[in-house]
């Protein structure tokens, strides 16, 4: 089962590579990894998506834990929770039949197009995982340039906090 | 007030003589020659310069074994680092406390490719319990004292410093912590008094109950509990090859070693027990066997430090996170109220079972031969030393044979790789342990394999006049290869033995020991008693021994604990 595991860690060198070297050394695997600082510039806030059995996933949370940095970690997944994830996409328009059919998807998905050239179109999507997803796919008669997402982050919602 | 400034090598050493270290183990090179002349201008840290990195680390850590005080180690960046790492991932898979201090090209020259320039954080990374690279004077005291404190609490373990050269020269206010925090590193000793509750119960409940215990027990230096525990419950205990001397082996509810090359009746009893209590233990592949078959019938209870060990590999039933010895003292305290009551009737037609199946005498051996049998040779050295020497080992056959046949009743005397499998171990471990204990008797039992690993140390031995004792088992075979090869590889014995073996009297008497070469099984007793006379040097005994003997009895790969080779 697919996974949103919210880890505070440290804001120091190195913190990250020994998050991606355990996933390396055990045999993990990562779907998305991202971070950034908090607020609170000594803490970064990493979220990272893997999947696994009820076992694995123990495990990874509590080898996580087990890192010396590593400051708090929940396990989204656990609780009712909000996840994004930012899409970049560009695209070939050659005529106006495409230009006009991809402004209407992105409005559809609530995307933006935030450049355009004379052949191209870049285009803004956030969402859930699988909202990007199928955003994509209603793309495939429309070649793509280039597409960058940013992994997901992730917050619970209501009350839980996960902070120091 | 004027401040007083001093250099950070100077820190350096101040921080070790604070800290209570009493011996450094560590070899020179540029980018520590700071941190050098620092030590040679003090007297209380003394440092022992050995003849390779590994060899350094490793007698670290048998110093650590030994005392139960951290192991501290000093090296050069670059190859002084990467030979330091096989010392390191031994350390890291046994859990022993050990502060690491890499020298590191100076601040500016990181990434150049610098000379002498590895990334020694990045590759400690996967077998240390932390590191640190130090990037300012002002972190260098401190960035110390953390590393004592977390190589020393919790699931122990080995911490790097990478410390850059021109931090080494820079001067400022020297101030040793007397205090350290962490907010993200908070290991909990004390165990959750309502699962320890449940643990007593489930023990009061067992019929078949079977006591596996393990380095944990060494490490949190709980022995006595452990001993009282046992004997207030009347369960059998066995032990891992980590564990081995935290119950004293002579006892007779001590069923011996589990696991791969463990007794039958531990075995046994470990497949067939109804309640498993595990106590700082892992569950290791060796001692499993198939996961998939063991312990079948068992409810577990799980004491370990690490929450990350519980139910790893095997799923347990009552888990406790804390510290062996709190734990241990808080089940005592229990049992000593009176509610609870074990199950006597059941428990001795269950010992009765385990009488039976110790009756086969799964480890007796035939020495009438006129070739030595090394199992022997282990017997007799524990009868020589009255079963009181600290004693280390390499890797292999010998390996098991010691744990096997020499019978520890004390914690810390029994030294091995047990985790990592570290051939080459065994001598500068041994350096260690004599350099703790002067007036011991510090035994290295080895095989002609291992001893070349690191046999240079044979000159450290000489320079500080450390009188270990050298028992090679010679039986020109890498002999747990050449064991393996003949059980599974139809007796095709690639690359296990070994041409040009050194005349090793020789050998030790060109680096100023004494040498002696045994034969006949006739001579071994005398030999060893010999040996052990000599109290002011290093004695190297090349015992050679019969070349196709096995370690029995044997947990196939793959098989369960019931279904071991007997002789």
């Amino acid at each position: 089962m697919r996974h949103i595991i919210s880890i505070l860690i440290e804001n120091e060198a190195g913190a990250l590579s020994r998050v991606a070297g355990l996933f390396s050394a055990r045999g993990y695997n990562i779907e998305s990894l991202t971070v950034a600082p908090t607020n609170d510039p000594s803490l970064s806030r990493m979220t990272l998506v893997t999947s696994g059995t009820d076992e694995i996933i123990e495990q990874i949370t509590k080898q996580l834990n087990k890192l010396i940095d590593v400051v708090k970690l929940q396990d989204m997944t656990e609780g009712v929770h909000m996840e994004r994830e930012m899409m970049l996409v560009k695209v070939r328009v050659a005529n106006h039949q495409e230009r006009e059919d991809v402004k209407r998807f992105s409005d559809i998905f609530r995307g933006r197009v935030i450049d355009v050239s004379e052949e191209t179109y870049t285009i803004e999507v956030t969402g859930s995982t699988s909202k990007l997803d199928a955003f994509i796919k209603n793309l495939s008669k429309i070649q793509v340039l280039e597409l960058v997402r940013s992994g997901v982050i992730g917050i619970a919602r209501g009350e839980k906090i996960l902070s120091l | 007030m004027k401040k007083v400034e001093i250099t950070g090598a100077e820190m350096f050493a101040r921080s070790l003589a604070d800290e209570g270290v009493e011996y450094l183990f560590g070899y020179p090179g540029g980018a520590v020659l700071h941190i050098y002349d620092a030590l040679y201008q003090q007297e209380k840290v003394k440092h022992i310069l050995v003849r390779h990195e590994q060899a350094a680390t490793h007698a670290a850590d048998g110093y650590a074994r030994a005392t139960g005080k951290p192991g501290v180690v000093l090296v050069t960046s670059g190859p002084g680092a990467t030979n330091a790492v096989t010392g390191i991932a031994t350390a890291y898979l046994d859990s022993i406390p050990m502060v690491v201090f890499t020298g590191q090209v100076p601040t500016d020259m990181i990434g150049n490719d610098a000379f002498q320039e590895v990334d020694s954080v990045g590759i400690t990374r996967p077998c240390v319990k932390h590191n640190f690279l130090v990037k300012d004077l002002s972190e260098l005291t401190s960035t110390i004292k953390k590393a004592f404190y977390v190589a020393t609490t919790g699931r122990p373990g080995p911490v790097v410093v990478d410390i850059p050269k021109d931090i080494t020269a820079q001067r400022g206010e020297y101030n040793y912590p007397s205090k350290v925090s962490i907010r993200s590193y908070n290991p909990v000793v004390k165990g959750h008094i309502g699962q320890i509750k449940r643990a007593v119960e489930l023990m009061m409940k067992a019929k078949r109950p079977m006591l596996y215990t393990g380095g944990g027990v060494v490490l949190d230096n709980a022995s006595d509990e452990l001993t009282e525990l046992t004997k207030t419950l009347n369960f059998p205990i066995t032990q891992t090859l980590m564990g081995l001397g935290a119950y004293p082996a002579t006892d007779k509810q001590f069923v011996g070693m589990l696991g791969m090359h463990g007794t039958y009746e531990a075995n046994m009893g470990m497949h067939n027990c109804d309640v498993l209590i595990a106590i700082g233990a892992r569950f290791d592949d060796r001692v499993t066997g198939n996961i998939e078959k063991f312990c079948p019938d068992a409810r577990i209870i799980h004491l370990d430090i690490d929450p990350a060990s519980i139910s790893k590999n095997v799923k347990v039933d009552v888990p406790i996170v804390g510290g062996v010895k709190s734990v241990l003292q808080d089940m005592l305290k229990l049992l000593k109220s009176g509610d609870y009551k074990t199950d006597m009737d059941a428990v001795a037609l269950w010992w009765e079972q385990i009488l039976e199946w110790r009756s086969k005498d799964c480890l007796k051996f035939d020495a009438t031969g006129k070739i030595i049998k090394p199992q022997m040779v282990v017997q007799k050295l524990y009868e020589v030393t009255n079963g009181d020497a600290y004693v280390t080992s390499d890797v292999g056959q010998h390996q098991m044979w010691a744990a096997q046949y020499y019978k520890f009743d004390k914690p810390r005397r029994w030294i091995n790789s047990g985790g990592l499998g570290t051939m080459g171990f065994g001598m500068p471990a041994a350096m260690g342990v004599q350099l703790a204990y002067p007036d011991a008797t510090v035994a290295c039992i080895t095989g002609e394999g291992s001893i070349q690993m690191n046999i240079q140390e044979l000159s450290t031995l000489k320079q500080y006049g450390l009188p270990i004792k050298v028992i090679t088992l010679n039986n020109g075979m890498l002999g747990m290869v050449r064991q393996w090869q003949e059980f599974f590889y139809q007796k095709r014995y690639a690359m296990s033995y070994m041409e040009s073996l050194p005349d090793f009297v020789k050998l030790a008497e060109s680096y100023g020991h004494t040498g002696m070469r045994i034969e006949k099984p006739e001579d071994v007793e005398g030999a060893l008693r010999e040996a052990m006379k000599i109290r002011d040097r290093v004695v190297f005994m090349d015992f050679i021994t019969d070349s196709e003997e096995n370690v029995y009895p044997m947990i196939p790969a793959g098989a369960g604990q019931n279904e071991m080779i007997l002789v």
